[in-house]
């Protein structure tokens, strides 16, 4: 399964869940299988979608998914300790781990030859870290959030791209559904 | 006049409850000031664009953030300022220790201060320079200022303002 597949299969999930979602294609790919008011797509900024999605659980109650990139989660290392530091019930980070850096080419990942993300979230001290493979992603994903304990995914997949056009909303409207969507009862 | 406990009793007025640091020898006392605040969530970052990401998400979530750090950060940040903070139009308060100004001991950090203000007019970041104890009277109001607006704001905060490096 490629990364695609994967969200297409989660959709329903995700659906009613705050979303944060990482740049690039990921973030076409979902806005493309299913735009939601709940998702936060990232036009820039590689690496800060772990980031921007433990600060919103904190800030307040509501259930918050990232779906982050093992490439993206390796130009933003230091997310690891501050998340396994600053336990946020709420959250889950789901690392899309397709070993290759799929927006600029597929271009091989450190993650996708010695090193693991989920032991590197482990000795980080994040308390709950889970590498799955792609095909169990929905099932994974469904018992973090149930399970309301702050939650690290690591979902191993196959490298690829689906073909996707550009997001084309503005940056502003992005933020104002969402931050009306995350105010929502 | 207690200038870290003047900071963080307007930080507390105007509602700022999640702060994110990078720390700096000049910035301890407030840093501690602000750990020790109930009403503030002191959340340390790695690096300050991780911590930038941090605040973009606590300002969706309802939040009043401001990142405190090194004039050094502005060569880390130039990217998430520009692509998340401004794109999206984020209020992003950033309290600034100014080094490599007047009194300064350390020769290299020198070579950012003589890029830090021309970054930040080239970002179009609105800048404040504290010099004297005094300049703190305005922060209450830049505050107030980068809420309305929307934009990153920086208060570069310079050695004299902190009193100096003991004999320097």
């Amino acid at each position: 399964m490629i990364r695609s597949e994967i969200l297409k299969e989660i959709a329903p999930i995700l659906r009613d869940q705050l979303v944060v979602c990482n740049i690039g294609i990921p973030s076409q790919e979902l806005h493309a299988i299913d735009d939601q008011p709940t998702n936060f797509y990232m036009l820039g900024t590689m690496g800060l979608a772990s980031s921007i999605g433990l600060g919103l659980a904190l800030a307040q109650d509501k259930p918050v998914i990232s779906i982050d990139g093992d490439g993206s989660v390796l130009t933003n290392l230091g997310t690891l300790p501050t998340i396994a530091n600053n336990v946020a019930d709420n959250y889950v980070l789901l690392i899309i781990d397709n070993g290759s850096y799929g927006s600029t080419g597929d271009q091989p990942t450190y993650a996708g030859r010695k090193t693991s993300l989920a032991a590197v979230a482990e000795a980080c001290g994040c308390d709950r870290v889970i590498e799955c493979q792609a095909e169990d992603t929905g099932k994974v994903l469904q018992e973090a959030l149930d399970a309301k304990k702050m939650t690290v995914i690591v979902c191993k997949c196959e490298s690829g791209n689906a073909k996707m056009p550009v997001i084309t909303l503005d940056p502003v409207v992005i933020k104002h559904r969402f931050m009306e969507a995350v105010q929502k009862a | 006049m207690n200038i870290d406990k003047k900071i963080t009793d307007d930080l507390v007025a105007n509602d700022v409850s999640f702060v994110t640091t990078v720390p700096c020898k000049q910035l301890a006392g407030v840093i501690d000031e602000i750990d020790a605040r109930d009403e503030i969530f002191h959340i340390p970052s790695n690096k300050e664009d991780e911590g930038m990401g941090l605040c973009a998400g606590a300002h969706m979530g309802g939040k009043r953030p401001a990142i405190i750090m090194q004039n050094t950060a502005i060569g880390v940040t130039i990217n998430t300022l520009a692509t998340l903070t401004q794109f999206y139009r984020m209020p992003l308060p950033m309290l600034i220790s100014y080094r490599g100004e007047l009194r300064e001991p350390v020769a290299c950090q020198v070579e950012m201060a003589v890029h830090t203000k021309a970054l930040l007019a080239q970002l179009n970041i609105p800048t404040y320079h504290f010099h004297e104890q005094r300049d703190v009277e305005e922060f209450d109001m830049i505050l107030k200022y980068t809420y309305m607006c929307n934009k990153p704001v920086a208060i570069l905060t310079d050695a004299n303002f902190w009193g100096g490096y003991g004999d320097q």
